[in-house]
């Protein structure tokens, strides 16, 4: 009797890894899949708190392809070991904050170490030579290989036949000539694939599955290292990156206010962490002060505040201060700051 | 039969769910695990979860903010 082979297949909730991991199910290999999540997954957090996302149907989209192929999907909190890759990648950065060549062999290597702890054989993934990120450069497929320690136990299926050949296709584990030879930036090759699998409904995230491509959260997670002197984060940091107008007027502090409903729901469970202000004479927005303030800097904050509050246009709006945890409430009364009044430099975006 | 909770409240998806996977294991067939959270993502990513792992969701029932989700461990 032969042994079955089996593979672990990464699954980003994309297209290109879901096809990757049934071209190998076809072959008559057991697939099972790994999800990471790393705390800047667009995945999730988003869904939850903004209101317009919510009008979406939500799921998860790597257990959703997990299920369209039939597969067991664990999913990995990497959060924690996760943060050396953020802050020292190895091979730095991309356009924006992303390190996706030092992220892609974190995810191999992690990957490998589950493959070998689990006794599987081999490891795929949905990367196609040429197309974004970095990672995917020709070049950068040995370093990720190397570097992981996975060496040929990883297969690319989607791009194989442009690579050399690995263990599970000189074993005969699968046949090569049943891969591919993908290469560029089209999705055509990819759409035509689902189509021949029935893949329909699946996720096309623009812009990535990573809040670290983004240039605007980059640009906030960069004040936020410049603002305490260092290069580090908590995984609430980089949760409230995500929500919120961020506003720095001064150098020691930071306020992150509300854009509708369901983000100030999420504010709201960080009261017990930050300074937190809200108008109480008007409707509007919670606040979160991140950071130290002096009663004059409370002042100017409570003006901002006011800003984005209904009463913009009266002569005063009532605001209530408060400590972390709540305590020493007390209410200010201001002048909402006008709109041409807040310098341009003081928004994070 | 034993059942458990595990207090995911406060955590955003998909963390619940990890909290969920890590304590499966150390169950027997027809155990019960009652997941606690307040991300009402876990309406749709646990039952999927618990789809392609072979468990079962018994029910979801709101407790105020809380929203608990009983799942029965599978073979």
């Amino acid at each position: 009797m032969t042994r079955q082979i089996r593979a672990v297949a990464l699954i980003s909730g994309g297209l290109d890894s879901m096809l990757a991991a049934r071209l190998i199910q076809e072959q008559g290999v057991q697939v099972e899949g790994l999800n990471f999540y790393t705390g800047f997954c667009v995945e999730g957090h988003t869904h939850a708190i903004r209101r317009q996302e919510r009008e979406r149907p939500k799921r998860n989209n790597a257990l959703w392809v997990a299920e369209q192929l039939g597969i067991p999907l664990h999913i990995v909190d990497v959060v924690e070991d996760y943060k050396d890759v953020v802050i020292n990648p190895r091979h730095g950065y991309g356009q924006n904050m992303n390190p996706c060549l030092d992220c892609k062999g974190f995810m191999v290597a992690r990957a490998r170490e589950w493959m070998e702890a689990n006794g599987f054989d081999f490891i795929i993934t949905g990367e196609v030579i040429g197309q974004r990120p970095k990672s995917q450069l020709r070049r950068s497929m040995p370093i990720v290989a190397r570097e992981s320690g996975a060496g040929d136990r990883l297969l690319r299926p989607l791009c194989a036949q442009l690579l050399e050949p690995t263990l599970p296709e000189r074993e005969g584990w699968v046949d090569r000539e049943r891969l591919l030879d993908w290469s560029g930036r089209s999705r055509k090759p990819q759409m035509r694939l689902a189509e021949r699998f029935g893949f329909r409904d699946y996720a096309q995230p623009a812009g990535g599955c990573c809040f670290l491509t983004d240039p605007s959260y980059s640009r906030k997670l960069k004040d936020l290292w410049a603002a305490r002197g260092e290069r580090r984060y908590e995984l609430d940091d980089i949760m409230l990156l995500k929500v919120g107008r961020h506003l720095r007027p001064r150098n020691h502090f930071k306020l992150i206010i509300a854009r509708e409903e369901g983000e100030n729901r999420f504010l709201e469970g960080y009261r017990r962490c930050f300074t937190h202000l809200e108008p109480v004479s008007h409707a509007g927005p919670l606040c979160l002060l991140d950071g130290s303030a002096d009663e004059d800097d409370l002042t100017l904050a409570a003006r901002l505040v006011a800003r984005f509050s209904r009463g913009r246009e009266s002569p005063s709006v009532t605001v209530a201060v408060a400590d972390a945890g709540g305590g020493g409430r007390r209410e200010l009364s201001v002048s909402p700051m006008p709109a041409d009044q807040v310098p341009r430099r003081w928004y994070i975006t | 039969m034993q059942r458990q909770e595990i207090d995911a409240r406060g955590l955003l998806c998909p963390m619940p769910v990890i909290r969920l996977q890590q304590a499966a294991p150390a169950c027997d067939k027809g155990d019960e695990l009652d997941v606690l959270a307040t991300d009402p993502g876990v309406r749709a990513d646990i039952p999927a979860w618990c789809r392609v792992h072979g468990h079962e969701v018994v029910e979801i029932r709101e407790e105020g903010y809380t929203i608990r989700v009983r799942v029965r461990i599978g073979g």
